[in-house]
Protein backbone atom coordinates (compact mmCIF):
# COMPACT_ATOMS: atom_id res chain seq x y z
CA UNK A 1 0.00 0.00 0.00
CA UNK A 2 1.38 3.39 -0.87
CA UNK A 3 1.35 6.43 1.39
CA UNK A 4 -1.32 9.09 0.91
CA UNK A 5 -0.07 12.60 0.25
CA UNK A 6 -1.96 15.88 0.01
CA UNK A 7 -0.35 18.62 -2.05
CA UNK A 8 -0.86 22.35 -1.36
CA UNK A 9 -0.36 24.76 -4.27
CA UNK A 10 -1.40 28.31 -5.19
CA UNK A 11 -3.80 29.51 -7.88
CA UNK A 12 -0.98 30.16 -10.33
CA UNK A 13 0.50 26.67 -10.30
CA UNK A 14 -3.02 25.22 -10.35
CA UNK A 15 -3.48 26.92 -13.71
CA UNK A 16 -6.41 28.99 -12.46
CA UNK A 17 -4.77 32.32 -13.17
CA UNK A 18 -2.18 34.89 -12.19
CA UNK A 19 -2.56 37.93 -10.00
CA UNK A 20 -6.09 38.59 -11.21
CA UNK A 21 -7.05 35.31 -9.52
CA UNK A 22 -4.92 35.74 -6.39
CA UNK A 23 -8.07 36.19 -4.31
CA UNK A 24 -9.18 32.62 -5.16
CA UNK A 25 -10.72 30.87 -2.17
CA UNK A 26 -9.48 27.50 -0.88
CA UNK A 27 -10.57 24.55 -2.96
CA UNK A 28 -9.91 20.81 -2.71
CA UNK A 29 -9.56 18.57 -5.74
CA UNK A 30 -9.00 14.84 -6.00
CA UNK A 31 -5.65 13.70 -7.35
CA UNK A 32 -2.86 15.76 -8.86
CA UNK A 33 -2.97 19.30 -10.21
CA UNK A 34 -0.14 21.16 -11.96
CA UNK A 35 3.28 20.47 -10.44
CA UNK A 36 1.69 17.57 -8.53
CA UNK A 37 2.19 15.51 -11.65
CA UNK A 38 5.97 15.82 -11.50
CA UNK A 39 5.91 15.31 -7.76
CA UNK A 40 3.80 12.20 -8.11
CA UNK A 41 6.23 10.79 -10.67
CA UNK A 42 9.14 11.50 -8.32
CA UNK A 43 7.37 9.56 -5.57
CA UNK A 44 7.77 6.45 -7.78
CA UNK A 45 4.58 4.75 -6.66
CA UNK A 46 5.73 4.50 -3.06
CA UNK A 47 3.43 7.37 -2.23
CA UNK A 48 0.59 8.93 -4.12
CA UNK A 49 -0.94 12.39 -4.21
CA UNK A 50 -4.55 11.66 -3.30
CA UNK A 51 -5.68 15.26 -3.24
CA UNK A 52 -4.64 18.81 -3.96
CA UNK A 53 -5.67 21.88 -2.00
CA UNK A 54 -5.46 25.17 -3.85
CA UNK A 55 -5.63 28.71 -2.50
CA UNK A 56 -5.02 32.14 -3.99
CA UNK A 57 -1.93 33.83 -2.53
CA UNK A 58 -3.62 37.11 -1.71
CA UNK A 59 -6.69 35.41 -0.30
CA UNK A 60 -4.46 33.49 2.08
CA UNK A 61 -2.35 36.51 3.05
CA UNK A 62 -5.38 38.66 3.74
CA UNK A 63 -7.41 36.01 5.59
CA UNK A 64 -4.72 33.93 7.26
CA UNK A 65 -6.68 32.54 10.19
CA UNK A 66 -9.81 31.73 8.20
CA UNK A 67 -7.96 30.32 5.19
CA UNK A 68 -5.68 28.15 7.35
CA UNK A 69 -8.65 26.67 9.16
CA UNK A 70 -10.49 25.94 5.90
CA UNK A 71 -7.42 24.42 4.29
CA UNK A 72 -6.70 22.26 7.33
CA UNK A 73 -10.21 20.80 7.15
CA UNK A 74 -9.86 20.09 3.43
CA UNK A 75 -6.54 18.36 4.04
CA UNK A 76 -7.90 16.37 6.97
CA UNK A 77 -10.71 14.94 4.83
CA UNK A 78 -8.17 13.23 2.56
CA UNK A 79 -6.71 11.36 5.59
CA UNK A 80 -3.15 11.97 4.43
CA UNK A 81 0.03 10.37 5.76
CA UNK A 82 2.01 13.48 4.81
CA UNK A 83 1.53 16.94 3.29
CA UNK A 84 3.76 18.59 0.71
CA UNK A 85 3.45 22.29 -0.20
CA UNK A 86 4.92 24.11 -3.16
CA UNK A 87 7.65 24.48 -4.30
CA UNK A 88 7.13 28.23 -3.84
CA UNK A 89 10.61 29.28 -5.10
CA UNK A 90 11.03 32.99 -4.30
CA UNK A 91 7.32 33.87 -4.28
CA UNK A 92 6.83 35.57 -0.92
CA UNK A 93 3.09 35.18 -0.42
CA UNK A 94 3.13 31.62 -1.73
CA UNK A 95 6.05 30.74 0.54
CA UNK A 96 4.37 32.30 3.55
CA UNK A 97 1.10 30.51 2.79
CA UNK A 98 2.69 27.11 2.24
CA UNK A 99 4.78 27.52 5.39
CA UNK A 100 1.71 28.43 7.41
CA UNK A 101 -0.21 25.43 6.05
CA UNK A 102 2.65 23.04 6.84
CA UNK A 103 3.08 24.51 10.31
CA UNK A 104 -0.60 24.02 11.09
CA UNK A 105 -0.73 20.49 9.62
CA UNK A 106 2.35 19.44 11.61
CA UNK A 107 0.78 20.75 14.82
CA UNK A 108 -2.78 19.56 14.29
CA UNK A 109 -2.40 16.31 12.36
CA UNK A 110 1.06 15.30 13.62
CA UNK A 111 2.19 13.99 10.24
CA UNK A 112 5.35 14.70 8.20
CA UNK A 113 5.33 17.95 6.19
CA UNK A 114 7.69 19.13 3.45
CA UNK A 115 7.90 22.42 1.60
CA UNK A 116 10.23 23.86 -1.01
CA UNK A 117 11.54 27.44 -1.18
CA UNK A 118 14.41 29.65 -2.22
CA UNK A 119 16.41 30.58 0.91
CA UNK A 120 15.49 34.28 0.63
CA UNK A 121 11.74 33.57 0.57
CA UNK A 122 10.23 35.24 3.68
CA UNK A 123 8.37 31.99 4.34
CA UNK A 124 11.72 30.38 5.20
CA UNK A 125 12.49 32.61 8.17
CA UNK A 126 8.91 32.26 9.39
CA UNK A 127 8.51 28.50 9.09
CA UNK A 128 11.86 26.73 8.75
CA UNK A 129 11.62 25.62 12.37
CA UNK A 130 8.25 23.93 11.94
CA UNK A 131 8.77 22.20 8.57
CA UNK A 132 11.41 20.65 6.40
CA UNK A 133 11.82 23.17 3.60
CA UNK A 134 13.81 21.90 0.65
CA UNK A 135 16.20 24.48 -0.77
CA UNK A 136 15.12 25.38 -4.33
CA UNK A 137 16.17 27.82 -7.03
CA UNK A 138 14.51 31.24 -7.16
CA UNK A 139 12.17 30.47 -10.05
CA UNK A 140 10.14 27.66 -11.58
CA UNK A 141 13.06 26.83 -13.86
CA UNK A 142 14.26 24.75 -10.92
CA UNK A 143 11.04 22.72 -10.70
CA UNK A 144 12.67 19.39 -11.62
CA UNK A 145 15.33 19.46 -8.92
CA UNK A 146 12.88 20.87 -6.38
CA UNK A 147 10.28 18.10 -6.70
CA UNK A 148 12.99 15.42 -6.66
CA UNK A 149 14.36 16.79 -3.41
CA UNK A 150 10.94 17.19 -1.86
CA UNK A 151 9.84 13.69 -2.92
CA UNK A 152 12.89 11.94 -1.54
CA UNK A 153 12.69 13.82 1.76
CA UNK A 154 8.98 13.10 2.29
CA UNK A 155 9.51 9.40 1.50
CA UNK A 156 12.31 9.21 4.07
CA UNK A 157 10.12 10.88 6.66
CA UNK A 158 7.22 8.53 5.88
CA UNK A 159 9.50 5.51 6.16
CA UNK A 160 10.69 6.80 9.51
CA UNK A 161 14.27 6.87 8.26
CA UNK A 162 16.81 9.02 9.97
CA UNK A 163 17.11 12.44 8.35
CA UNK A 164 20.66 13.63 7.72
CA UNK A 165 22.05 17.13 7.97
CA UNK A 166 20.63 20.00 5.93
CA UNK A 167 23.59 19.71 3.52
CA UNK A 168 23.11 15.97 3.02
CA UNK A 169 19.36 16.14 2.49
CA UNK A 170 19.08 19.52 0.78
CA UNK A 171 16.70 21.17 3.20
CA UNK A 172 17.07 24.54 4.91
CA UNK A 173 18.58 24.52 8.39
CA UNK A 174 15.90 24.19 11.03
CA UNK A 175 17.92 25.35 13.99
CA UNK A 176 17.79 21.90 15.63
CA UNK A 177 20.70 20.45 17.56
CA UNK A 178 21.44 16.78 17.65
CA UNK A 179 23.91 14.86 19.81
CA UNK A 180 26.43 12.70 17.97
CA UNK A 181 29.49 10.73 19.03
CA UNK A 182 32.82 11.61 17.50
CA UNK A 183 36.27 10.10 17.98
CA UNK A 184 37.95 13.33 18.88
CA UNK A 185 36.99 15.35 21.93
CA UNK A 186 35.74 18.91 21.59
CA UNK A 187 39.00 20.54 22.67
CA UNK A 188 40.95 18.70 20.02
CA UNK A 189 38.47 19.61 17.29
CA UNK A 190 38.45 23.25 18.36
CA UNK A 191 42.26 23.36 18.33
CA UNK A 192 42.27 21.86 14.82
CA UNK A 193 39.80 24.46 13.62
CA UNK A 194 41.86 27.25 15.15
CA UNK A 195 45.02 25.91 13.51
CA UNK A 196 43.22 25.81 10.15
CA UNK A 197 41.95 29.33 10.66
CA UNK A 198 45.47 30.54 11.47
CA UNK A 199 46.81 28.88 8.34
CA UNK A 200 44.05 30.53 6.34
CA UNK A 201 42.54 27.14 5.41
CA UNK A 202 38.82 26.52 5.13
CA UNK A 203 37.19 25.01 8.19
CA UNK A 204 33.65 24.30 9.20
CA UNK A 205 32.25 25.48 12.49
CA UNK A 206 30.17 23.00 14.49
CA UNK A 207 28.05 25.80 15.89
CA UNK A 208 27.20 28.56 13.46
CA UNK A 209 26.26 31.76 15.23
CA UNK A 210 22.77 32.94 14.36
CA UNK A 211 22.68 36.07 12.26
CA UNK A 212 20.07 38.54 13.43
CA UNK A 213 19.97 41.46 11.10
CA UNK A 214 17.95 43.75 13.28
CA UNK A 215 18.20 47.50 13.48
CA UNK A 216 17.19 49.32 16.66
CA UNK A 217 14.30 51.73 16.15
CA UNK A 218 15.26 55.36 15.72
CA UNK A 219 13.91 57.96 18.13
CA UNK A 220 10.53 59.30 17.03
CA UNK A 221 9.91 62.58 15.28
CA UNK A 222 9.28 64.97 18.19
CA UNK A 223 8.02 67.89 16.18
CA UNK A 224 5.89 66.56 13.34
CA UNK A 225 4.58 70.03 12.47
CA UNK A 226 8.07 70.99 11.35
CA UNK A 227 9.03 67.68 9.76
CA UNK A 228 9.79 66.86 6.14
CA UNK A 229 8.24 63.48 5.33
CA UNK A 230 9.22 61.35 2.33
CA UNK A 231 7.33 58.60 0.54
CA UNK A 232 9.08 55.39 -0.57
CA UNK A 233 7.29 52.40 -2.06
CA UNK A 234 8.03 48.85 -3.11
CA UNK A 235 4.65 48.81 -4.85
CA UNK A 236 6.10 49.92 -8.17
CA UNK A 237 4.25 53.24 -8.65
CA UNK A 238 6.11 55.03 -11.46
CA UNK A 239 5.34 57.87 -13.86
CA UNK A 240 3.24 56.58 -16.73
CA UNK A 241 5.32 54.70 -19.25
CA UNK A 242 7.81 53.55 -16.60
CA UNK A 243 10.63 55.78 -17.87
CA UNK A 244 13.37 53.95 -15.95
CA UNK A 245 12.12 50.53 -17.06
CA UNK A 246 11.90 49.14 -13.57
CA UNK A 247 11.43 45.40 -13.93
CA UNK A 248 8.06 43.83 -13.06
CA UNK A 249 9.93 41.30 -10.93
CA UNK A 250 13.46 40.79 -9.62
CA UNK A 251 14.10 44.53 -9.89
CA UNK A 252 17.70 45.59 -10.36
CA UNK A 253 17.13 49.29 -9.76
CA UNK A 254 14.80 51.89 -8.27
CA UNK A 255 13.47 55.20 -9.53
CA UNK A 256 13.70 58.69 -8.09
CA UNK A 257 10.82 60.93 -9.18
CA UNK A 258 9.91 64.55 -8.57
CA UNK A 259 6.73 65.44 -6.70
CA UNK A 260 7.11 69.15 -7.28
CA UNK A 261 3.66 70.50 -8.10
CA UNK A 262 2.15 67.01 -7.96
CA UNK A 263 -1.05 67.12 -5.93
CA UNK A 264 -2.20 63.58 -6.57
CA UNK A 265 -0.80 60.36 -8.02
CA UNK A 266 -3.58 60.12 -10.59
CA UNK A 267 -4.11 57.48 -13.24
CA UNK A 268 -3.30 59.90 -16.07
CA UNK A 269 0.27 60.34 -14.90
CA UNK A 270 1.15 57.29 -12.81
CA UNK A 271 0.88 53.52 -12.99
CA UNK A 272 2.35 50.46 -11.35
CA UNK A 273 5.28 48.51 -12.78
CA UNK A 274 4.81 45.72 -10.23
CA UNK A 275 4.20 42.26 -11.70
CA UNK A 276 3.37 40.55 -8.44
CA UNK A 277 -0.15 41.73 -7.70
CA UNK A 278 -3.29 42.48 -9.69
CA UNK A 279 -2.56 45.99 -11.03
CA UNK A 280 -6.20 46.92 -11.71
CA UNK A 281 -6.75 48.91 -8.50
CA UNK A 282 -3.34 50.60 -8.39
CA UNK A 283 -3.59 51.64 -12.03
CA UNK A 284 -7.06 53.03 -11.54
CA UNK A 285 -5.89 55.16 -8.63
CA UNK A 286 -2.15 55.01 -7.87
CA UNK A 287 -2.81 56.96 -4.63
CA UNK A 288 -3.99 53.60 -3.28
CA UNK A 289 -0.32 52.61 -3.13
CA UNK A 290 1.48 55.97 -3.09
CA UNK A 291 -0.82 58.27 -1.06
CA UNK A 292 0.22 61.61 -2.57
CA UNK A 293 -3.31 63.02 -2.44
CA UNK A 294 -3.80 62.73 1.32
CA UNK A 295 -0.17 63.65 2.01
CA UNK A 296 -0.81 66.97 0.22
CA UNK A 297 -4.01 67.42 2.19
CA UNK A 298 -2.26 66.85 5.52
CA UNK A 299 0.66 69.04 4.44
CA UNK A 300 -1.79 71.83 3.72
CA UNK A 301 -3.44 71.34 7.11
CA UNK A 302 -0.04 71.66 8.76
CA UNK A 303 0.06 68.16 10.24
CA UNK A 304 3.67 68.08 9.00
CA UNK A 305 5.66 70.80 7.29
CA UNK A 306 6.46 69.39 3.89
CA UNK A 307 6.09 66.35 1.69
CA UNK A 308 9.62 65.69 0.41
CA UNK A 309 9.84 66.80 -3.19
CA UNK A 310 11.04 63.44 -4.45
CA UNK A 311 9.72 59.96 -3.97
CA UNK A 312 11.50 56.66 -4.51
CA UNK A 313 9.96 53.54 -6.00
CA UNK A 314 10.96 50.01 -6.79
CA UNK A 315 9.25 46.69 -7.33
CA UNK A 316 9.39 44.31 -4.39
CA UNK A 317 8.62 41.11 -6.27
CA UNK A 318 11.21 38.38 -6.00
CA UNK A 319 13.78 41.16 -5.74
CA UNK A 320 16.94 39.86 -4.11
CA UNK A 321 17.84 40.91 -0.59
CA UNK A 322 21.22 42.09 -1.88
CA UNK A 323 19.61 44.48 -4.38
CA UNK A 324 17.03 45.87 -1.95
CA UNK A 325 19.75 46.45 0.62
CA UNK A 326 21.72 48.46 -1.91
CA UNK A 327 18.59 50.45 -2.93
CA UNK A 328 17.92 51.24 0.73
CA UNK A 329 21.47 52.35 1.41
CA UNK A 330 21.49 54.66 -1.59
CA UNK A 331 18.02 56.06 -0.91
CA UNK A 332 18.73 56.82 2.75
CA UNK A 333 21.93 58.63 1.76
CA UNK A 334 19.93 60.90 -0.54
CA UNK A 335 17.12 61.43 1.96
CA UNK A 336 19.60 62.45 4.65
CA UNK A 337 21.36 64.85 2.34
CA UNK A 338 17.99 66.41 1.54
CA UNK A 339 17.14 66.85 5.22
CA UNK A 340 14.23 64.40 5.37
CA UNK A 341 13.03 63.78 8.96
CA UNK A 342 10.79 60.75 8.52
CA UNK A 343 9.87 58.17 5.88
CA UNK A 344 6.66 56.31 5.08
CA UNK A 345 7.33 53.09 3.16
CA UNK A 346 4.32 51.48 1.50
CA UNK A 347 4.27 47.88 0.27
CA UNK A 348 1.77 45.84 -1.64
CA UNK B 1 13.25 50.10 4.74
CA UNK B 2 15.61 48.57 7.26
CA UNK B 3 18.48 50.42 5.57
CA UNK B 4 16.57 53.69 5.97
CA UNK B 5 16.26 52.93 9.68
CA UNK B 6 19.93 51.96 9.84
CA UNK B 7 20.76 55.22 8.11
CA UNK B 8 19.21 57.08 11.01
CA UNK B 9 15.81 58.26 9.75
CA UNK B 10 12.69 56.98 11.55
CA UNK B 11 10.59 54.91 9.14
CA UNK B 12 7.16 53.34 9.23
CA UNK B 13 6.11 50.39 7.06
CA UNK B 14 2.52 50.48 5.78
CA UNK B 15 1.84 46.99 4.45
CA UNK B 16 -0.75 44.23 4.37
CA UNK B 17 1.28 41.13 5.24
CA UNK B 18 2.42 42.06 8.71
CA UNK B 19 4.33 38.79 9.36
CA UNK B 20 6.57 39.47 6.37
CA UNK B 21 7.25 42.99 7.60
CA UNK B 22 8.12 41.60 11.02
CA UNK B 23 10.44 39.00 9.51
CA UNK B 24 12.20 41.62 7.46
CA UNK B 25 12.71 43.68 10.61
CA UNK B 26 10.48 46.75 10.42
CA UNK B 27 10.18 48.48 13.78
CA UNK B 28 7.07 50.57 13.17
CA UNK B 29 4.36 48.72 11.26
CA UNK B 30 0.90 49.93 10.20
CA UNK B 31 -1.34 47.18 8.77
CA UNK B 32 -2.87 48.16 5.43
CA UNK B 33 -6.12 47.31 3.64
CA UNK B 34 -5.21 44.68 1.03
CA UNK B 35 -2.26 43.63 -1.12
CA UNK B 36 -3.32 45.23 -4.44
CA UNK B 37 -4.64 48.40 -2.74
CA UNK B 38 -2.86 48.90 0.61
CA UNK B 39 -4.14 52.46 1.09
CA UNK B 40 -7.50 52.27 -0.58
CA UNK B 41 -10.62 50.20 -0.96
CA UNK B 42 -12.28 50.06 -4.38
CA UNK B 43 -15.43 48.56 -2.86
CA UNK B 44 -16.17 51.82 -1.03
CA UNK B 45 -17.31 55.19 -2.29
CA UNK B 46 -14.67 57.72 -3.27
CA UNK B 47 -15.27 59.69 -0.05
CA UNK B 48 -15.06 56.62 2.17
CA UNK B 49 -11.90 55.52 0.43
CA UNK B 50 -10.24 58.91 0.94
CA UNK B 51 -11.14 58.73 4.62
CA UNK B 52 -9.60 55.25 4.91
CA UNK B 53 -6.40 56.46 3.24
CA UNK B 54 -6.29 59.56 5.41
CA UNK B 55 -6.70 57.51 8.58
CA UNK B 56 -3.91 55.14 7.54
CA UNK B 57 -1.50 57.98 6.75
CA UNK B 58 -2.39 59.69 10.04
CA UNK B 59 -1.74 56.42 11.83
CA UNK B 60 1.62 56.14 10.04
CA UNK B 61 2.54 59.69 11.09
CA UNK B 62 1.48 58.91 14.64
CA UNK B 63 3.73 55.83 14.59
CA UNK B 64 6.64 57.98 13.41
CA UNK B 65 6.02 60.27 16.38
CA UNK B 66 5.85 57.42 18.89
CA UNK B 67 8.84 56.15 20.83
CA UNK B 68 9.27 52.38 20.35
CA UNK B 69 11.85 50.01 21.77
CA UNK B 70 10.94 46.90 19.79
CA UNK B 71 8.94 45.92 16.71
CA UNK B 72 5.55 47.51 17.15
CA UNK B 73 2.38 46.98 15.14
CA UNK B 74 0.16 50.05 15.34
CA UNK B 75 -3.34 48.64 15.13
CA UNK B 76 -5.39 51.42 16.67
Amino acid sequence: MSYRIVHYINQFFAGIGGEEKADYKPEARDGVVGPGQALNAALKGRAEIVGTVICGDSYFAENMAKASAEILEMIRKFSPDAVVAGPAFNAGRYGTASGAVLDLVAKELQIPVVGGMYPENPGVELYRKSAYIVRTSDSARGMGAAVQGMASLVLKLLDGEEIGTPEEEGYIERGLRKNVFLDKVGGERAAEMLAKKLRGEPFKTEYPMPVFDRVAPNPPVRDMKNAVVALVTSGGIVPKGNPDHIEASSATHYGEYSLVGVMTADADHYETAHGGYDPTYANKDPNRVLPVDVMRELEKEGVFRKLHEKYYATVGNGTSVGNTKRFGEEIVGKLKKDGVDAVIVTST
Amino acid sequence: MKEIERGGIPVVHVCTIVPISQTVGANRIVPAVAIPHPLGDPTRTREEELQIRRNLVLKALKALGTEVHEQTVFTD
